[in-house]
């Protein structure tokens, strides 16, 4: 392990922002910290670099302790989401900086740099940009130049604020696949913040989920996905249903009808259902299972999309058959059955 | 089709034309026509009036006295406006909002009274007063009070200027100057620094303007010694209390051409950087 988290607490003022979190980055690794906001993750990265102070706990790199070190001495590579690029400076100086700013004694001839900042320039594929200010670059090629930036002063470890978060949607993936490809090569331990569930299990080898401060799970996108911990962690990570049940033994009564529950074991009595609207099936007319009511149909597809309106007013999108979807029209009584269900108090 | 749409959007002629010429009304009435008198009058008894004014001893002393205590005056607040708009927009400390209201308090209270304070706490009765004396040191009537008169009343110009340009570009390019490596002074002169510098410089200049032209809190304090403690404002009151309107009028123009001056400074910059300023305008 070569980033160790422990234990770190941190508040403002009265509003406990970070509760007692512990977590550790292995050498290499693409670690996301995923949270609504307000849940922590930035400050979390921002402890890290040493932009915060933690109020307890320890954070240490390699066994060096990194909270005892300031800021510029922790070599830290930041990115912030808003690239906080210094707009006075052209690209090629904005990349500079870091190797400029180093004590005399360790400090490269200018030759020397020039020639770094036009390969960082390279590997961010900013070739010839370098004359540029900020103002004159797009919001991907700012950020490009921020990682530039980042990656001169040859940090320890990458830690990257929502990175993709002010670039439309379109630049955000092709950033996101070039992000992912530049730490294969890089090997960087790399630690990103994002409220963004598929940014997160796209990208990251683990992902870190917060929630108020307090690590929800830690795990693999499969392991999350498939083995969510709590509610929380599986209404974040996608669609999903609530829907209220007793529980006897490994079966959820679910409006009479009986469900298998997958995941852990949950005491017998009321509790909620939990599934994803892709587990669903869908019967005509009334039966045993959730009542629904059809409010649009959608054939334009391999299958049909059908939006279901429950009793409690929620909104289930279930997929079936075209030759099912025919004998369908709005406002038709379903039944809805989910195949398998998880159940969290 | 284009055109016809652009035209039913534009506002009626006579709209912007009346807007126009009240504006223009009024800054001719209120700003150019006194401006363009004090130059008139300088001259009116011609050049050789005017230039015996200005050469007059005592003139000569108050124009060294006004550039001086500016001299003084505003390189003080400059420090000062950079420290406090630095402190106040990127640290967070205990009675932040009560500085950033102080700092306010010069503009809003009347310059006599800041000279009064002075008189209040150094003059031959004030708090410090006799001790001083005793320790045979003077302020009041003297260049020191003057300085400090006017630095006083001239305190916001340069804070105020930086205060909320700094504030709007918030500290994420300090906090990444820190995590590149940088420390406390290469931050600020690389990073902070350049990026208020078009501020610094107005507020700078306007500080200046200002310094020179300061009459209410220096006359307060200055007893009016001609050829030593009168600046400017003071020898050009002098002269008129004494009917002698004509060298009133010359000095006064000599007053109105250092303003003019700091003023044509600022947009001879503005000309000269035009393209960097545009570039950062973009963000």
């Amino acid at each position: 392990m070569t980033l160790i988290i422990s234990n770190v607490v941190k508040s403002y003022g009265r509003t406990p922002v970070l509760r007692d979190v512990s977590l550790f980055a292995e050498d290499g690794e693409f670690l996301a910290l995923l949270g609504p906001s307000g849940s922590g993750k930035t400050t979390l990265l921002r402890v890290i670099a040493g932009l915060e102070t933690a109020e307890a706990g320890a954070v240490t790199f390699r066994d060096e302790d990194l909270l005892a070190a300031p800021v510029r001495r922790r070599r830290i590579g930041f990115v912030f989401q808003h690239y906080a690029l210094f707009r006075h400076m052209t690209a090629a100086d904005n990349v500079a900086f870091g190797m400029r700013a180093k004590p005399r004694a360790e400090r490269k001839p200018a030759a020397d740099i020039a020639r770094r900042v036009e390969e960082l320039l390279g590997l961010v594929q900013l070739e010839g940009l370098g004359g540029r200010y900020p103002s004159q670059l797009s919001g991907g090629q700012r950020q490009r130049v921020a990682l530039a930036r980042a990656l001169a002063i040859e940090p320890r470890i990458l830690l990257l604020d929502e990175p993709f978060g002010a670039l439309d949607a379109k630049v955000r993936r092709e950033l996101r696949r070039w992000l992912r490809g530049l730490h294969e090569r890089t090997g960087l331990t790399t630690i990103f913040v994002t409220h963004d569930q598929e940014e997160a299990l796209e990208l990251a080898d683990r992902v870190a989920v917060l929630k108020d401060g307090a690590l929800e799970q830690v795990g693999t996108p499969e392991e999350l996905y498939h083995d969510p911990a709590s509610a929380f962690v599986f209404e974040f990570l996608g669609d999903a249903v609530r829907l209220p049940c007793t529980v006897e033994g490994r079966i959820a009564i679910i409006e009479g009808a009986g469900v298998p529950i997958i995941g852990g074991d949950v005491a017998a009595g009321a509790a909620i259902a939990y599934a994803r609207p892709s587990d669903f099936d869908l019967a005509i007319g009334e039966g045993q299972g959730v009542q629904a009511r059809v409010r649009t149909l959608s054939s334009a597809g391999t299958d049909a999309r059908i939006e279901c309106v429950l009793s409690d007013e929620s909104v289930v999108e279930v997929r079936i058959g075209l030759a099912e979807a025919a004998k369908l029209a709005p406002r038709d009584r379903v039944t809805l059955r989910p195949r398998h269900v998880r159940v969290w108090r | 089709m284009a055109s016809a749409g652009a035209a039913a959007r534009r506002d009626p002629p006579w709209l912007a034309i009346s807007a126009i010429t009240a504006a223009v009304a009024y800054m001719t009435l209120l700003l150019l026509l006194p401006l363009a008198t004090v130059f008139l009058e300088a001259f009116r008894r011609g050049v050789e009036t005017f230039l015996a004014a200005i050469g007059d001893p005592d003139a000569i002393s108050a124009m060294q006295l006004t550039l001086l205590v500016a001299a003084i005056a505003a390189p003080a607040n400059t420090v000062f406006g950079l420290a406090a708009a630095w402190a106040v927009t990127k640290f967070n400390f205990w009675g932040k909002s009560a500085l950033v209201t102080l700092i306010d308090l010069p503009f809003s209270i009347s310059p006599v009274i800041s000279g009064l304070v002075f008189v209040l706490l150094y003059g031959a009765h004030g708090w410090f007063g006799p001790t001083l004396d005793a320790l045979g040191i003077r302020v009041i009537f003297t260049v020191s009070a003057l300085v400090l008169a006017t630095t006083l009343v001239t305190l916001p110009f340069v804070a105020r200027e930086l205060i909320p340009l700094m504030q709007h570009q918030g500290s994420d390019e300090e906090a990444a100057a820190a995590t590149l490596g940088a420390g406390l002074w290469r931050t600020f002169f690389f990073v902070t620094l350049p990026n208020v510098k078009w501020a610094l410089t107005y507020g700078v200049l306007l500080c200046t303007a200002r310094a020179m032209g300061e009459f209410g809190a220096v006359a307060v304090v200055s007893g009016h010694i001609r050829g030593e403690t009168a600046t400017m404002p003071l020898h050009v009151e002098i002269l008129y209390n004494e009917f002698n309107a004509a060298a009133a009028f010359s000095v006064a123009s000599v007053l109105a051409l250092f303003a003019l001056v700091a003023l044509a400074v600022k947009s001879l910059l503005e000309v000269r950087f035009a393209d960097e300023l545009a570039a950062q305008r973009q963000r």
